[in-house]
């Protein structure tokens, strides 16, 4: 906006300091006047600024111009001159309410560094304790259902496998069948450096079987559906649909809830199957490229060296995954409080909670196994 | 057919969608003309005139589903209208476009219904977002600019530092509204500004736009359902009646012979608030 610039002037009045102000003083002509004013303040030797403000010359003024126009003359208190009502108006409410501005905080790195562990430390706690409570509060729903079966509200349970088993087939299936490829090829490239290139057909199985089938399903599943219950419960947090279950005397961990771990319960093998299936797929193509093994060879050699325990061993962990990924996608999805900020922000954690507690169980299970001898 | 025939017998609407003349030689600080907004084929408005003068407060009433944020957004621009034309502070509003469109967004204000705060950012910081793109001033004097507003606007100091999360929907609604304030613009829009709020809060919030109106010489467009606000604070009332706005005092409409206007303003309510 092309306004004429702001103009000040520090003056003596009969033995009075005054500021005489004019041209524009607005939000948008106001950079750099506070240096402007210092050099003029200077220039005048007046020691302190005056506390009568003469505007009779200013042609625009807006609150910022007022406010900094007083600011200038030494405080709110300072006594206007104006010859236009409008701008008297405005130094008015101005004057009533520029008070003390907050000076800016600073805060002490070293206690505010301090004060942030305490608080996550205290927050982790916290989270530990609701965590164990929410999960009491599962297995309690969980009995009751079982003692009522009706309650498992298997309708839900079915909508929510649609969801998270049939809809994710087709992603499963692609990446373990391309991971399937990759080890196999790796597994060649390294075994056939000392003649053990056919071992790539146990890599290839073992491997899928014991971890890379589930683990590779329980991140996409933490990724796709873990993260979607904690959107869709939160979401119903935000719009309060939560509380109108629980007035209505409906339980939330009921209705919400065990459906969506029932479902990824059931859904999470049938997925690690699938992946696992697709893997050694996988598996069997890179060994028939580069390996000139026929798929009949392939899987001859697998079932004669691949004991079935390795594909037990997928198969136990795979329920307890989504048991637990479906669990922190719930609470994380019930600890959104007000905005819709929030649901994003759990959304997040939940996926980042979920998968790191599928890698640790997936090393406590390693131990078991290695202890149990299988 | 029956409809037509009460359209016939009502006064003919003159210049600006107005009862009777209230221009009194002010500047037209909005101008919309013969301006159709549509959804597909759903046609919201159509052949709607409507002039707001500069320093007054109008209230936009209209029943639910007439489109009244429909009106506000299309003002404002966030909706397109495929006919006719918006004249905003002297300027077409279709003729914007980069520099002029920023110029005529720090002369406007828009104060949405639940305050449309950035809730990342605190209330000063709020306020400071607008400054800072547009003005550009040195941090402590946008601070100290920030504070002016937030006390301007009925707030306690203290709330500069807070989250939007952190506050009443009251409070929210107030700091939106210092948010609006904060380059000091000639055309202030609120959209349902004393919704969800007690009718002591609502009254306060009305004195407030009152009063900030007259002492900082600021046009109101207020998009309102509180009858008690029509009659507080309104200087003219615009009504959305079959797709276009009839604009006149509470005593024009008072008058003004349709069914819907009748019963807004002679209902139960309407009554209460008249007194």
């Amino acid at each position: 906006m092309a306004d004429a610039l702001p103009t000040i002037r520090y003056t003596m009045r009969a033995g009075k300091p005054v500021v005489e102000v004019g041209g524009a003083w607005t939000v948008f002509t106001l950079r750099g006047i506070r240096q402007t004013a210092e050099k003029a303040l200077r220039a005048a030797g007046t020691a302190k600024a005056g506390r009568i403000v003469d505007a009779k010359a200013i042609e625009r003024l807006d609150t910022a111009g007022a406010m900094e126009i007083l600011a200038l003359a030494g405080g709110p208190g300072s006594e206007v001159e104006t010859a236009d009502k409008a701008h008297a108006d405005l130094f008015a409410v101005v004057q009533k309410n520029m008070g003390a501005t907050p000076p800016e905080r600073h805060p002490n790195w070293l206690a505010h560094w301090l004060e942030e562990i305490g608080r996550n430390t205290l927050h982790f706690y916290q989270q530990v304790l609701n965590l164990s409570a929410f999960f009491g509060e599962i297995l309690v729903t969980f009995i009751e259902a079982c003692l009522s079966p009706r309650r498992f509200r298997f309708g839900s349970v079915v909508r929510q496998m649609y969801e998270v088993w049939i809809r994710a087939l087709v992603i499963v299936g692609v990446l373990c069948f391309l991971i399937g490829v990759v080890i196999a090829y790796q597994g060649v490239q390294q075994l056939k450096q000392f003649g053990a290139e056919t071992f790539s057909v146990e890599a290839v199985g073992i491997g899928m079987f014991r971890e890379l089938g589930v683990l590779l399903t329980a991140i996409i599943v933490a990724g796709r559906s873990g993260s979607a219950f904690t959107a869709q419960i939160g979401t119903m947090q935000v719009n309060q649909e939560v509380d109108a279950m629980r007035t209505i005397g409906l339980n939330p961990i009921e209705w919400l809830v065990m459906p969506r771990i029932t479902a990824l319960v059931i859904s999470m093998p049938l997925l690690a199957f699938w992946g696992n299936m697709t893997g050694l797929l996988g598996g069997a193509v890179a060994c028939s490229v580069y390996l000139d093994f026929t798929f009949a060879q392939f899987f001859d050699r697998l079932r004669d060296t691949v004991g079935p325990w390795n594909f037990y061993v997928g198969m136990i962990k795979a329920p307890v995954f989504g048991a637990v990924i479906a669990a922190i996608g719930c609470f994380e999805g019930l600890q959104v409080r007000g905005s819709a900020e929030s649901v994003g922000q759990l959304t997040t954690k939940s996926v980042v909670e979920s998968i790191f507690c599928v890698i640790v169980l997936d090393a406590i299970f390693s131990i078991v196994f290695l202890l149990a001898g299988v | 057919m029956a409809d037509l025939a009460t359209v016939a017998e009502r006064p003919t609407l003159i210049e600006g969608g107005q009862l009777v003349d209230h221009r009194d030689g002010r500047t037209v600080v909005l101008r919309l003309r013969d301006v159709r907004t549509q959804f597909d084929d759903k046609i919201i408005h159509d052949k709607l005139d409507f002039d707001v003068f500069r320093g007054e407060i109008v209230g936009l009433v209209g029943g639910s589903g007439t489109g009244k944020s429909v009106l506000l957004r299309t003002i404002i621009g966030l909706n397109g209208h495929s006919r006719g034309t918006i004249e905003m502070l002297g300027v077409d509003t279709a003729t914007l476009h980069g520099g002029t469109e920023r110029a005529m967004q720090a002369r406007t204000g828009v104060q949405f219904q639940d305050g449309a705060l950035f809730s990342s950012l605190s209330v000063t910081e709020n306020i400071i977002v607008p400054i800072r793109e547009h003005a550009g001033l040195d941090e402590q004097t946008m601070r100290e600019i920030a504070a002016l507003k937030v006390a301007m606007v009925g707030l306690p100091p203290d709330t500069g530092d807070k989250k939007p999360s952190e506050l009443s929907g009251g409070m929210r609604k107030r700091a939106s509204l210092a948010r609006a304030l904060a380059l000091d613009p000639e055309l202030l829009f609120l959209d349902e500004p004393t919704a969800g709020l007690d009718p002591i809060g609502a009254a306060h919030y009305d004195e407030l736009v009152k009063g900030l109106s007259r002492s900082l010489g600021l046009t109101v467009l207020m998009v309102t359902h509180d009858l008690d606000s029509l009659y507080a604070i309104c200087d003219r009332i615009a009504v959305l009646l079959d797709k276009r706005v009839v604009v006149g005092t509470i005593e024009e409409l008072l008058a003004y012979d349709h069914p819907w206007v009748r019963e807004y303003f002679h209902g139960p309510r309407g009554r209460a608030a008249a007194r």
